[in-house]
């Protein structure tokens, strides 16, 4: 199957009609959920991800509090549904580590010395599967930090660059994902161009990583714009409520 | 009960002795519900229901599988329901805790009991082959009545299920194709099953196409808690942490009982039941109505 799936043309046209540098459409929506402190909503190409903050609440278990700052732990969980074969409801190994690093990645931007023994828990639900989850995971819960008024240093940011039939493209979709030559999703903290997450899988020569981190970082910097607009917008048409 | 519980209840029954709801609402209405359709692109039909914060995402998803020894004709259904700790501060991960099990086995029973799937039709080879229907059930937001909502997304969702033919077709050997091709003509000459082409191309009557998973009509449940000696249909979550007893009861178009779970500790008269019933059948004729609006019937 992967020999004869042409995943780019020689003129560089994708799959789905887009150019190696294009990103999928997103669409953003801040505070959605009524019993969650903080949540979003986000659309990515084929991709429907939900985002739901509670905290800063007390660690339980005791064992798990930290007694100079607050435990960040997110869990990233995808639907039975979400996929073509229906998923086993609950976590499996794969969703462990995406928990993990997503986790750690925003641990790094949230001042959690603020709250000692505290845990921030973030819930990442994937609705609807379309290569790309976690990136699209880790953007909606920085969303939903926001919206839960959780102090943070930035907003983090994720967005995947890969290589396809040879080329370095932004954002790879499904068949990109599945019979691509390499995949690479980070995220970063837009402001200062730290990286927070960072994983990659296939084969890249070192000039195409170069080339292909430059693109994702690029494709962070577009989802960011994306993000920002959601938050204003939301405390926007907050505002306007209240004047009326 | 902790304090604020106690609190909460002593503003509810005031409010209740003044004939009044802390939303605002009669004790016999519901919050406004919104329904769905076709949210989840991977799945095979899916819905998200609003009952006023409340929020429910159900998909179905389909797969082939062995029929059970003692029904060798008939499909196989699964429900499940996963409380995630998105929709409360309370949830917790891990697997189904007692609750979300309830809330599994009563949307099962009212769609299996009712004969709302008709499984029977969803034979490929009789023994060997059989369609299975899994129904997910997902709590996104959680503000009361969980069991209404839960059991509307279902409905919608397999309302609106496409039974996924094409995705398995390279699975079935000649002898299923053939199989399920004269099953399908079967189908055909059942009255009622109708208009609905039921995946059989004219041209090549072959069962390739997707088609609608062959249903009946539904029942739909209504609940309601009794707060003191007050009877509130559509709980919200205040009101349904404190109450002390609760009733569902689904009701069919014909307007006869099709299903009832009583829960929590406390008791109804049996005068409190016969309203908790006539209150279900009035408010499940309005659902129903939505839930056909929602899928475009």
């Amino acid at each position: 199957m992967k020999s004869d799936m042409e995943l780019i043309t020689s003129e560089g046209k994708r799959r789905d009609g887009r150019s190696p540098e294009d990103i999928r459409k997103i669409k953003i929506e801040a505070g959605v959920l009524h019993r969650a402190d903080g949540s979003c909503y986000l659309e990515w190409g084929g991709n429907k991800v939900l985002a739901a903050v509670y905290g800063p609440r007390e660690a339980v278990p005791r064992h798990t509090q930290n007694p100079l700052r607050a435990i960040v732990q997110a869990r990233y969980n995808m639907a039975a549904f979400s996929v073509e074969d229906r998923k086993r409801p609950g976590p499996d190994r794969r969703s462990v580590e995406i928990s993990k690093v997503i986790s750690e990645a925003l641990e790094r931007v949230v001042l959690t010395e603020q709250f000692p023994r505290a845990s921030i828990d973030v819930n990442i639900e994937v609705l609807d599967a379309e290569a790309g989850t976690r990136c699209a995971g880790l953007t909606a819960a920085a969303v939903a930090l926001i919206d839960a008024g959780i102090p943070m240093r930035d907003i983090p940011v994720a967005c995947a660059a890969g290589k396809i039939g040879g080329q370095v493209v932004l954002d790879l979709g499904k068949e990109e994902d599945n019979f691509g030559d390499a995949d690479l999703p980070i995220a970063i903290s837009p402001r200062t161009g730290e990286v927070l997450l960072l994983q990659m899988d296939g084969h890249l020569t070192l000039d195409e990583f170069n080339q292909a981190f430059d693109l994702a970082v690029k494709g962070c910097h577009i989802v960011s714009e994306i993000q920002k607009k959601a938050i204003m917008h939301k405390y926007q048409s907050a505002a306007a409520e209240v004047q009326e | 009960m902790t304090i604020v519980p106690i609190i909460k209840r002593d503003y509810i029954t005031k409010l209740a002795e003044e004939g009044k709801r802390i939303d605002g609402r009669d004790f016999n209405h519901y919050r406004k519900i919104e329904i769905e359709t076709n949210v989840v692109n991977k799945a095979e039909g899916s819905a998200r229901v609003k009952i006023g914060n409340t929020q429910v995402l159900c998909g179905i998803k389909m797969d082939i599988g062995e029929p059970f020894p003692d029904t060798p004709k008939t499909g196989v259904m699964s429900t499940a329901a996963e409380f995630i700790p998105m929709a409360s501060p309370d949830f917790e991960s891990g697997p189904p805790r007692e609750d979300a099990i309830e809330l599994a086995r009563v949307v099962d029973r009212g769609v299996r009991e009712s004969q709302v799937i008709q499984l029977d039709k969803l034979c490929i080879t009789p023994a060997e082959k059989v369609w299975l229907v899994f129904i997910d059930i997902h709590i996104l937001d959680y503000d009361g009545n969980l069991f209404d909502a839960a059991s509307l997304a279902a409905l919608a969702a397999l309302l609106t299920t496409k039974v996924p033919v094409s995705r398995f077709l390279k699975e079935l050997s000649e002898k299923d194709r053939a199989s399920w091709q004269e099953r399908l003509l079967e189908l055909y000459t059942i009255p009622g099953v109708d208009e609905v082409p039921f995946g059989v191309d004219e041209a090549d009557p072959k069962p390739i196409k997707n088609f609608p998973l062959p249903m009946s009509e539904p029942p739909v449940s209504c609940t309601a808690v009794k707060i003191n000696d007050f009877v509130f249909f559509d709980p919200c979550f205040d009101e349904e942490v404190i109450a002390d007893v609760r009733l569902t009861v689904a009701t069919d178009h014909k307007g006869d009982i099709r299903a009832m779970q009583k829960g929590r500790s406390g008791s109804f008269s049996k005068e409190e039941i016969q309203k908790v019933i006539k209150g279900a059948l009035d408010n499940g004729q309005e659902i129903r109505k939505k839930l056909y609006h929602s899928i475009g019937k």
